[in-house]
């Protein structure tokens, strides 16, 4: 795992330096607000998670990051830089991979040419040299592929490379996916419900997996995440979502004792009886 | 060999070569479909289109066919670029039937414009292909077919290592199966878009050279691309190999049919025996042969 850990590790700034500042978004569809005037800032090296009830605005949060959907108001700020309105692959550009809720694989691909179409914007060879596979085309072709056997031994899937990822139970497409996003390097590595319909053997292996992404390659990572459990023991810093606004923030201590969390998480009590 | 079997094998085979021909049109057709989910209304547009460009620089300016065709190639990459920006761009993320509708828009635009340059009447399209008849033993084959068949399996051979051996079929298979995930790992779907459309230019510019030159480039060439669609409904919208086995099966169908129950029930079968056939299976399976089941949510 030697190159393409060091290549993961490279440029990953400073902990602690803001990599990610989201300010007063909002964001409706139609007369559903979806967000509003949600701000909070992600650090680099952090593990970072957005927690909340079903519908609180979680996965837009997520969309808006990397541009799936354009906020109707506020700025996020990435590296520095403010912007408004940007496109997925402008986004994944930037250093900015995902994974999605539903795994959004393509399932007909074994799972080496999954992780390859992680590795899409760092070739450079051009259409028509990759059309006539000409030297340089092959190189990186090469090249790619090195890294991706990597990542996929780093992830325990080594038996599973040539199966077409769509035949694999779902935890391990879970694997994959992560492994695609890993494979762009990014500098920002965005996790929708990451363990969503785990059992509790696969979920202790993502959440290894997760710590290992975030120690070895001190990767930047912002997740959303449904187990509150899993959230408390990963998470360096949690914001939580409700109905579209923020209703806490803080470490994980600090947001299990937030009353409004509480209520927001059990219900009231009034909303329990009825 | 018997008269009766060689007969048969007569058919069979001059069936099969026709219905290669059929494949070639519906290529066309699941390139695009599976690229972007769209039902492209135009593609048989874009074989005449072709076609029309073909002969018409052929006839009129005296344009030899080596330079006819390559020049057709760049101009059909230049039609899917015009399409991408003009149509699809606009429409992107509204309803299926909403591209569908457009792409009978194009349709017209397409023979409009190429009637406008070219006018409307037919030409004939020899590029040189042989039209002799061959005897293998006691059976008639026409070489045109065999030829046709030829250029047929060779590029669907091409597509095939297109899509499976080189980074952009790559790209192209991810956009297939995830539009999102594609757009996620940083594929731009508008070049992708581009670059599907202009290979199914590149198909109909090939499909257009073999069936103008069996027919003529004539409106009516239309309709014959139009039995690609029995042929995408028994193979499948989303399957590359579904549109070849199943023209194939269509091709051979069709011509036994003709023979053998043509002068049962009268004459003209093949006109629709390609849609009896689609209609029969897709009873017993709607998505046809090597679809995709599709489960929508309501």
């Amino acid at each position: 795992m030697a190159t393409a850990q060091a290549q993961l590790k490279a440029h990953r700034g400073q902990a602690g330096e803001s990599l990610l500042k989201v300010e007063n978004v909002s964001l409706a569809f139609g007369g559903v607000r979806a967000l509003r005037d949600v701000s909070f800032e992600v650090k680099r090296k952090q593990i970072f998670s957005i927690i909340g009830p079903n519908g609180a605005g979680k996965s837009s949060m997520l969309n808006c990051i990397n541009g799936f959907y354009h906020p109707n108001s506020g700025t996020i700020t990435y590296k520095g830089r403010p912007r408004r309105q940007m496109r997925p692959y402008e986004a994944a550009n930037q250093g900015i991979a995902r994974t999605f809720q539903n795994i959004a694989l393509f399932k007909g691909m074994s799972t080496l040419d999954n992780i390859m179409t992680g590795r899409h914007l760092k070739t450079k060879a051009t259409l028509l040299e990759n059309a006539l596979w000409l030297g340089r085309a092959q190189r990186e072709e090469m090249e790619h592929r090195r890294f991706c056997e990597e990542i996929i031994d780093f992830l325990e899937i080594q038996a599973y490379r040539k199966t077409p990822v769509g035949t694999l139970p779902y935890g391990l497409q879970k694997r994959v996916e992560l492994g695609r996003a890993l494979a762009a390097e990014p500098e920002l590595l965005l996790l929708d419900e990451p363990m969503a319909g785990m059992n509790l053997e696969e979920k202790q292996d993502m959440a290894r997996f997760i710590l290992d992404v975030n120690d070895e390659f001190g990767m930047t990572i912002c997740l959303i995440e449904h187990d509150m459990a899993v959230v408390m023991d990963l998470s360096d810093h949690i914001v939580v979502l409700d109905h579209g606004e923020k209703i806490g923030e803080g470490g994980p201590e600090e947001v299990s004792s937030n009353p409004r969390v509480i209520e927001a998480y059990l219900g009231t009590s009034q909303e329990q009886e009825a | 060999m018997p008269m009766e079997l060689s007969f048969f094998i007569e058919v069979l085979i001059g069936g099969l070569l026709a219905g290669m021909m059929y494949s070639l049109v519906a290529l066309g057709f699941v390139l695009i479909f599976k690229a972007s989910g769209i039902f492209n209304f135009a593609q048989a547009a874009m074989v005449l289109f072709a076609a029309m460009f073909i002969a018409g620089m052929n006839q009129r300016y005296g344009v030899p066919f080596w330079l006819a065709i390559p020049i057709t190639i760049v101009l059909m990459v230049g039609v899917a670029w015009i399409i991408e920006r003009v149509v699809l761009r606009p429409l992107v993320n509204q309803e299926p039937i909403i591209m569908f509708m457009s792409t009978i828009g194009i349709f017209f635009a397409l023979i409009g414009f190429a009637e406008i340059i070219w006018g409307s009447r037919s030409r004939s399209l020899d590029v040189g292909i042989p039209q002799d008849p061959i005897f293998v033993g006691d059976m008639l084959f026409q070489s045109y077919d065999l030829v046709a068949g030829a250029i047929a399996i060779v590029l669907v051979l091409m597509l095939a290592v297109f899509a499976q051996r080189t980074r952009m079929g790559r790209v192209l298979r991810a956009v297939a199966d995830d539009h999102q995930a594609a757009q996620a790992v940083g594929i731009r779907l508008s070049t992708v878009w581009v670059v599907v459309w202009a290979i199914a230019g590149f198909v109909a510019v090939v499909a257009g050279v073999v069936w103008g030159g069996n027919l003529g480039v004539q409106p009516v060439m239309v309709d014959v691309a139009f039995k690609a669609l029995p042929v995408l409904l028994l193979g499948g919208l989303t399957s590359i190999h579904g549109a070849i086995i199943a023209g194939l099966i269509i091709g051979a169908g069709e011509a036994m049919a003709e023979v053998y129950l043509g002068p049962i029930i009268g004459g003209g079968i093949d006109n629709w025996f390609a849609y009896v056939i689609a209609m029969a299976f897709m009873v017993y399976r709607p998505e046809g042969m090597f679809g995709e089941k599709i489960i929508e949510r309501i």
